[in-house]
């Protein structure tokens, strides 16, 4: 069969159970994840707005409307929000608690009650922010460094709220990638190895790994400079023998394998995008999973390479550049694999494949630009300008953000049942990725002539305004963009056309379930296959979505 | 669940160990933590090395952490596999202490000497 159908075909997950305390205490996978989804959305808004503050304001030299301190505030939310709320957990939390058990074929993961309590941890989290947000603010950077952040006198009140908040955030993410490990380990169905998992699972699983072994070094990290902003004990600060560089160091030491947590689900999601999208097998499967795990084993190495101004030794410089040269080379192996799947692919320029083509695009640049970034001789010029926030402004919002997007769009007719409209999305999705560009690569320019950034204003350097305004300007493309992606993804919701089960012709388990999916996920044991073979799929004009050629065999059938 | 061959399999628990030699465990965790406390006042400068102390209390929690991980944890009686993935978790500890501490050493003969004001202050205040 080429869909399996639930016993009662109206019945689904969002209808299957009624009322708010069946969402709120609900264990389906399904419901967390577009809790997380919804919730992760709304941070995102919050922290877009402190951005298009941040933008505004910088279109004049003197500033436009923020005082100083309001400015350091509002660039240290911006971050703290957009990467402890929305970056990290987004892909694996929203998509992944979605997608991951349905595409592995499973009921469920491995832990259900623990995958609630990791949602509601991230409530609780954001509870912590708000509050730090309403007992005094917070103005020291997303990054928090000391000494700056141990001083009382100095910093504002809210930082340890802040901590607290990020504290509690970390260990969502622990309890998300632990769900995750145990769940592929051991709840694989029959003929689902290793090497016939979708490439978004292999994507998730090294995120997972990561969630678990770097998150644990930054909590600690946080309580010692809570306790140190309590009790001056003297770890992290100068006058009383303390070393803020370490502080650095245990900093990043988790906050570079971070930034693989945030890219890594994403590259999983461009995986699928291209290979679906161009229904052609996917180039280079084994290179994409082994590089997937290769990126996440390589980002501890190189947490060194955000600390070359920083006092740190010449010695560890120079290991960590030239370690982090070495951390491209998987991530370059992934590009050249999708973009030798594109080639003779039938590529259909819908949503999904516009945003999974962004992506390539702009993680490209985001990864070349981190080559500079990695050589010693050019980052003491770069480092803190706006060369390095357009950088990472690339890989982390232009490629991660993306990423999640275009995985939003792909796997919408599943989670909702309905179809957006692709006229929309196709205008949405071309100003998201004008805008963004438009956005950012002034700020390359700006930071290579030598403005730094987190500065409020720029008065000495007035020449800058222009790249100021062009980067506003697309900031507003960037918004609009959102703004009608949200407008018709919600519109959808109530008036969009039902769904097929299988609208683009996925090979991998979670279109062979209806959309949206059963309660339980599948009737049946579902067949696992070549999960990138789209030769056995042909279209079905009254279904208007793909289904399985009469004269394909099924998986089970293959070596009859 | 682990896949442990000693299992109580018809309980459907898994490996049980009995409480009294969990008891034993702890006894000799105790034993060890009242060995560490003895070392902390003892003067090692009588055999002239003054880190004596550190080395032998830094001894004694390898020891102690390996018993919770072999007995506590249930690596003695698990797969292979999951005390090769303990041991690997610990290799990342090692990592980033090791890195960590040989760059601090490695730039405290560029640090400035001498106090701060800070410190001065209070130093002063302590003398008087």
């Amino acid at each position: 069969m080429s869909t399996l159908t639930p016993n009662n075909p109206n019945d689904n997950y969002l209808n299957h159970t009624k009322g708010i305390r069946s969402w709120l205490l609900t264990l389906d996978h399904k419901r967390i994840g577009i809790m997380y989804l919804i919730c992760i959305l709304l941070a995102f808004l919050m922290g877009g707005i402190f951005a298009m503050m941040i933008r505004f304001h910088l279109l004049t030299p003197e500033g436009t409307f923020m005082t100083q301190d309001q400015y350091n505030q509002a660039f240290t939310v911006h971050g703290a929000i957009m990467v402890f709320l929305v970056i990290i957990p987004a892909v694996p939390a929203a998509l992944g608690n979605f997608v991951l058990p349905i595409m592995l074929g499973a009921k469920d993961v491995a832990f259900p009650k623990l995958n609630l309590f990791s949602w509601y941890l991230w409530i609780f989290g954001l509870v912590f922010f708000l509050i730090a947000l309403g007992s005094g603010g917070i103005d020291t950077g997303w990054t928090f460094y000391t000494p700056y952040s141990i001083d009382k006198a100095s910093s504002m009140g809210g930082v340890i709220p802040a901590l607290i908040g990020t504290f509690i955030l970390g260990f969502s993410s622990i309890f998300t990638g632990m769900n995750f490990i145990v769940t592929i380990h051991r709840l694989r169905p029959k003929g689902m190895t290793w090497f016939r998992m979708p490439l978004f699972l292999w994507a998730t699983y090294a995120t997972a790994i990561i969630q678990v072994l770097a998150t644990p070094v930054i909590g600690i990290t946080l309580l010692l400079l809570v306790v140190e902003r309590t009790m001056g004990i003297g770890i992290f600060d100068p006058a009383m023998g303390g070393d803020p560089v370490l502080y650095q160091h245990f900093f990043w030491f988790y906050s570079h394998p971070a930034v693989y947590i945030m890219i890594l689900p994403a590259m999983g999601i461009v995986s699928e995008l291209i290979s679906v999208h161009s229904h052609r097998h996917i180039f280079g499967y084994k290179f994409i999973a082994y590089s997937s795990i290769a990126i996440a084993m390589f980002g501890f190495l190189v947490w060194g390479h955000h600390m070359f101004t920083s006092g740190q030794s010449q010695l560890m410089n120079v290991i960590f550049s030239l370690i982090t040269f070495s951390v491209s080379i998987p991530s370059a192996v992934k590009v050249f694999n999708w973009l030798a799947t594109l080639y003779k692919g039938s590529i259909v320029l819908n949503t999904p494949m516009i945003y999974g083509l962004s992506f390539i695009f702009i993680f490209t640049i985001g990864g070349l630009t981190g080559l500079y970034c990695a050589t010693l001789a050019t980052d003491i010029h770069l480092h803190d300008s706006y060369f390095i926030v357009a950088h990472f402004h690339y890989v982390m919002m232009g490629s991660a953000l993306i990423g999640f997007l275009g995985g939003i769009h792909h796997w919408w007719p599943k989670m909702t049942g309905k179809m957006y409209h692709e006229g929309w999305g196709q205008i949405s999705s071309t100003m998201v990725f004008v805008g963004f560009n438009v956005t950012f690569f002034s700020q390359f320019m700006l930071g290579s002539k030598g403005m730094p950034r987190r500065y409020a204003t720029y008065i000495e350097m007035p020449e800058f305004q222009v790249y100021h305004i062009w980067s506003t300007s697309g900031s507003v493309i960037l918004a609009l963009g959102f703004v009608i992606c949200a407008i018709y993804l919600l519109h959808s919701c109530f008036c969009g056309k039902k769904a097929p089960a299988n609208p683009w012709g996925g090979r991998s388990l979670e279109w062979q379930c209806t959309s949206p999916p059963p309660w339980d996920n599948f009737a049946e044991q579902p067949e696992v296959g070549d999960c990138y073979d789209y030769s056995v799929l042909e279209w079905n004009e009254e279904e208007q979505g793909y289904v399985w050629r009469a004269d394909a065999k099924h998986p089970g059938e293959e070596n009859v | 669940m682990s896949n442990t061959e000693h299992g109580h399999h018809e309980s459907g628990l898994g490996h049980i160990v009995p409480v009294k030699f969990l008891a034993f465990i702890c006894g000799i965790l105790l034993f060890l933590t009242a060995v560490t406390v003895w070392v902390s006042r003892y003067d090692f400068t009588e055999i002239n090395i003054a880190e004596m102390g550190i080395i032998m209390a830094l001894a004694v929690a390898t020891v102690k952490a390996t018993i919770v991980g072999l007995y506590f944890m249930h690596l003695r009686w698990d797969r292979p596999f999951i005390a090769f993935i303990f041991v690997g978790s610990m290799l990342f500890v090692v990592l980033f202490i090791g890195i960590a501490l040989t760059d601090s050493m490695a730039y405290q003969p560029e640090i400035i000497k001498g106090n701060t004001p800070k410190v001065t202050e209070a130093l002063e205040k302590l003398q008087h």
